[in-house]
């Protein structure tokens, strides 16, 4: 009996060892480098997709409303440029126009829409410190707000705040040559809408 | 604008109502002196939209229905 129980007793401290042993030990690391645990906030998709929800419908309220459609049905906005030099300080050619495609958290792409040609990554980021949730990330459709704003406000100021890379550094240039081609079709398509009227309610941007 | 959150009423108010107006710009102050940028969105209907940025109250025209505040731009990778 006593033998018995013994062995049981060995078991158990046995097990409680070898799972408590691991917390335990990075508890002792811990205190001996003086370091605590900092309270990292939960991820919390709902949250995420509540934030997401408000800075669409701020989105909505800023930019026209074929700049919201493109965004809701293309996942970017183009953004025309106003420099007289162009983008990338090439003299701009006769007439020629450029423009901007604005996707949320990634670079602002410079191209000439009469030839698709891209023109380079504008790497820009507006992080808040702050850090409220852990994260310095807005929401995709608050990013993409910001940008819009900084670009038709000031664009001169904000590509000075950027890093110039060439392009298809971060944008896979063929996705890029794809959303351009994306965009043409879906403005045709939009041309051919008796009234251009919203041709579906409240719906996620594409991706 | 914030992470996590998205869109956070700062403060609202009349600009012709004195007591309102020292509320917005006193937000206004404190919003810019954090290191934020303040835009403006004008324009309205269908037509082309734009933003005006804005660093003091002064500029910020008086029939403006909002400002929005985000955090201000960095040099990405």
């Amino acid at each position: 009996m006593v033998l018995a129980l013994s062995a049981t007793l060995i078991v158990v401290v046995a097990l409680i060892w070898e799972v408590g042993w691991p917390g335990v030990s990075e508890w002792l690391d811990r205190r001996r480098a003086g370091r605590e645990r900092i309270p990292a906030p939960d991820y919390d998709p709902g949250r995420e997709q509540r934030a997401e929800n408000r800075a669409r419908q701020l989105l909505r309220s800023c930019v026209s409303e074929e700049e919201w459609e493109m965004y809701r049905d293309l996942g970017f906005i183009r953004v025309w440029g106003g420099l007289p030099q162009g983008a990338d300080d090439r003299p701009a050619a006769d007439g020629a126009s450029y423009a901007y495609l604005v996707y949320p958290h990634r670079p602002l792409l410079a191209y000439l829409p009469q030839t698709r040609e891209l023109l380079g990554e504008y790497c820009v980021d507006f992080p808040d410190e702050t850090r409220p949730y852990g994260s310095d990330r807005l929401p995709d459709s608050d990013d993409v707000l910001a940008r819009w704003m900084a670009l038709t406000a000031d664009e001169r100021r904000l590509l000075a705040s950027s890093n110039l890379h060439v392009a298809g550094r971060q944008v896979d240039p063929r996705r890029a040559t794809r959303d351009l081609w994306r965009l043409e079709e879906w403005e045709r398509r939009r041309m051919r809408r008796p009234g251009g009227e919203s041709p579906a309610a409240d719906t996620l941007p594409a991706r | 604008m914030k992470p996590g959150h998205g869109e956070v009423l700062l403060a609202e108010g009349d600009v012709e109502v004195a007591e309102d107006e020292e509320l917005l710009v006193a937000e206004f102050r404190r919003q810019i002196d954090a290191g934020m940028w303040a835009a403006v969105p004008i324009g309205s209907g269908a037509a082309r939209r734009e933003a005006v940025m804005v660093s003091s109250f002064e500029q910020v025209p008086r029939d403006a229905e909002r400002v929005i505040f985000f955090p201000r731009a960095a040099g990405g990778s």
